[in-house]
């Protein structure tokens, strides 16, 4: 790493960051619409996004800054391995093709913000939809702490994280100025923050992706040599390779698929969808967004490149960043780091955002206050916005970041605990409530402690997301196996309390609200008040 | 398929609820599960291209190819829907 910081790119970096910032505070009076109060407006954009904001702002969402530094990374430390993100985001989109319009529709309908908001609505159960919401809230928050990582790991790089001497106020300033105003204009301009950045931050990953995958294979004599140098080094290390062995098949297959189906559970990207403005607007989204996937892709080889290029950093994650300065003239690695760091903030905003509504439905609404007025639920998720974000700050600032990599870790199998209760509640209501409560518990737990035990030559616990699958012995995912544990308890628990008769909650959905669409009787672009909808 | 649960409530002029255009929507959103979870399939070096192992390649080719299933998917769908709500006089949505 050069010494000192480095002057150019870091006013590239400034520039772009005051630029969003503008952007930011000004979104406020972006499609404004008459009633600024309600949790639809500040919460979800008016629900009024088009297709291309739909497709920035998801796309901002879902690929973050973490995700740019971590999966490059991976492929860095362990090859072939690392590559599952490319075939987990194929995966994504038939999926959500199939589902979300649904829950749109019946969102829409119904006037719900989060997913415990139709889960409640679906079976009749606070206790259901509590759940849904803390595992929401739960995986949501280590993930805006790794955000926060990201921006670190390009800090660094620049030369402003500080060295050890540097005392901790002086070293973390530049974070937290970033989080400040972060959170400054989240509090004010809500959703619409997050869209009109998105546009700046996916335009600036383009350009770099773009720029990188045909100037450092060029300057690094193509891509024989790239590929050639990176399986030297992982055969000089022993581990990783340029395809998965034999072994690592399951796995490999195992985590494309469990990541697949979590992701779309996650409270951050139902926020983003149902902001959209019709169903139309989701499905035709599903065949534009898998030009992320393949930036991904692109943006994955550049690990090999990291390698190539002689890149040597103990911090997996600086490889990238690190990549850049070595590679790019100061002011286009400034694009970069720019592009990076702003693509935390897009979806710390969200995420944040995502978190804070849950919990004014879901908990305060449902159990504090149950007669909130809407403003009242606007302001609630405005401070809870505010909270998360110090919190997941507190964390990064005081816990080691392994720390927040093994709540990711975790909050990742967390969440697709929740698939059966709400996808499962799109196409049936066979499942019984408190089954699904059982088999979401049980899942929990058996991945919690699984996760517990793995072992890896860093750490004693937490050290990886794979084990031995139960009754297959190969070595599989664990979330995945979770998952397949809650279902079976919940088919199980489902047979077992019909026979006994169990009373089920009420349904206040119809078979024809999955199906709705904008102007649809019911379905007008005039929404019913978001708080109309209770019936408790 | 995905929709099957939306046709109960409609009109009993309904066509069936499973076509052979629904199954044709189907295979195309079922073919990139079959093809990426099959890891074996591509777990290999070679053949490169311009460099690049065959593993890499390949899955970047897939992210194109389950693109146009999916459009496919899409437009199929589409013309299912307005071939229904005529039929149907528009009740079936």
């Amino acid at each position: 790493m050069k010494d000192g910081v480095n002057g150019v790119a870091l006013g590239v970096f400034i520039f772009f960051f005051l630029a969003v910032t503008v952007m930011g505070f000004l979104a406020a009076r972006w499609r404004r619409a008459a009633d600024e109060q309600s949790l639809d407006e500040w919460g979800l954009g008016g629900r009024s996004f088009g297709t291309w904001v739909t497709w920035f702002l998801l796309g901002g969402d879902l690929y973050t800054a973490y995700t740019f530094v971590a999966v490059p990374a991976a492929i860095y430390a362990a090859g072939a391995a690392g590559f599952f993100a490319v075939p987990y985001t194929i995966l994504v989109y038939p999926l959500i093709f199939t589902f979300l319009p649904r829950l749109w529709s019946v969102s829409h309908k119904h006037g719900y913000v989060t997913t415990s908001d139709f889960v409640r609505g679906r079976f009749g159960s606070k206790g259901l939809s509590l759940a849904v919401a803390v595992t929401g809230i739960l995986a949501t928050m280590p993930y805006i702490a790794l955000q926060l990582v990201g921006i670190q790991a390009v800090l660094d790089v620049m030369g402003v994280g500080g060295g050890e001497n540097t005392n901790w106020f002086v070293k973390d300033l530049p974070l937290l100025i970033a989080f400040g105003v972060l959170a400054a204009y989240t509090y004010s301009s809500g959703l619409r923050a997050p869209a009109l950045i998105a546009f700046v931050k996916d335009t600036l990953i383009y350009i770099v992706i773009a720029v990188a995958i045909i100037y450092i294979p060029i300057k690094l004599g193509g891509f024989d040599e790239i590929f050639k140098a990176a399986s030297d080094k992982y055969t000089a290390a022993g581990a990783g390779g340029l395809v998965p062995a034999q072994a690592g098949q399951w796995t490999y297959a195992t985590l494309a698929l469990g990541s697949a189906l979590a992701l779309f559970m996650y409270p951050h990207s139902i926020t983003a969808t149902l902001s959209s403005r019709s169903r139309e607007v989701i499905r035709r989204n599903t065949t534009i967004l898998p030009l992320y996937s393949l930036m991904l892709g692109l943006l994955a080889l550049l690990g090999f490149m990291a390698i190539a290029a002689g890149v040597k950093v103990t911090n997996g994650q600086l490889a990238i960043p690190q990549l850049f300065e070595n590679m790019f003239p100061d002011w286009f690695a400034g694009v970069a780091f720019a592009a990076i760091g702003i693509g935390a903030l897009v979806p710390a905003a969200i995420m944040s955002i995502a978190a804070a509504n849950l919990f004014t439905r879901n908990i305060y609404k449902d159990f504090i206050r149950p007669d909130a007025t809407p403003q009242q639920e606007t302001r609630v998720s405005k401070l809870v916005s505010l909270l998360v974000k110090v919190g997941a700050l507190v964390f990064v600032l005081t816990m080691d970041k392994t720390v927040a990599i093994n709540f990711q870790l975790l909050g990742g199998i967390w969440i697709l605990q929740t698939f059966p209760a709400l996808v499962g509640g799109l196409f049936t209501r066979w499942f019984h409530r408190w089954a699904l409560l059982g088999g979401w518990a049980v899942g929990m737990l058996y991945g919690t402690i699984a996760a517990y035990g793995v072992a890896s030559p860093t750490q004693k616990h937490f050290g990886g997301s794979s084990k031995e699958i139960p009754g297959i012995g190969e070595i599989g995912y664990l979330g995945l196996t979770a998952f397949v544990l809650n279902v079976v308890v919940s088919v199980v628990l489902t047979f077992a309390l019909r026979a006994f008769n169990a009373p089920d909650g009420v349904d206040e959905t119809s078979p024809q609200d999955y199906t709705a669409d904008a102007g649809d009787p019911g379905v007008e672009t005039e929404l019913p008040p978001a708080t109309a909808d209770s019936t408790h | 398929m995905s929709d099957v649960s939306d046709v109960p409530d409609a009109p009993k002029v309904e066509p069936p609820v499973v076509t052979p255009v629904r199954v044709v929507i189907a295979l195309c959103l079922i073919a990139p599960f079959v093809a990426m979870l099959w890891v074996g399939s591509y777990a290999k070096t070679d053949p490169a291209f311009i460099g690049i192992p065959f593993f890499y390649w390949y899955q970047m080719l897939w992210v194109l190819v389950s693109t146009a299933l999916t459009v496919t998917a899409y437009q199929l769908w589409q013309r299912d829907q307005r071939a229904r709500a005529s039929q149907g006089g528009g009740a079936a949505k």
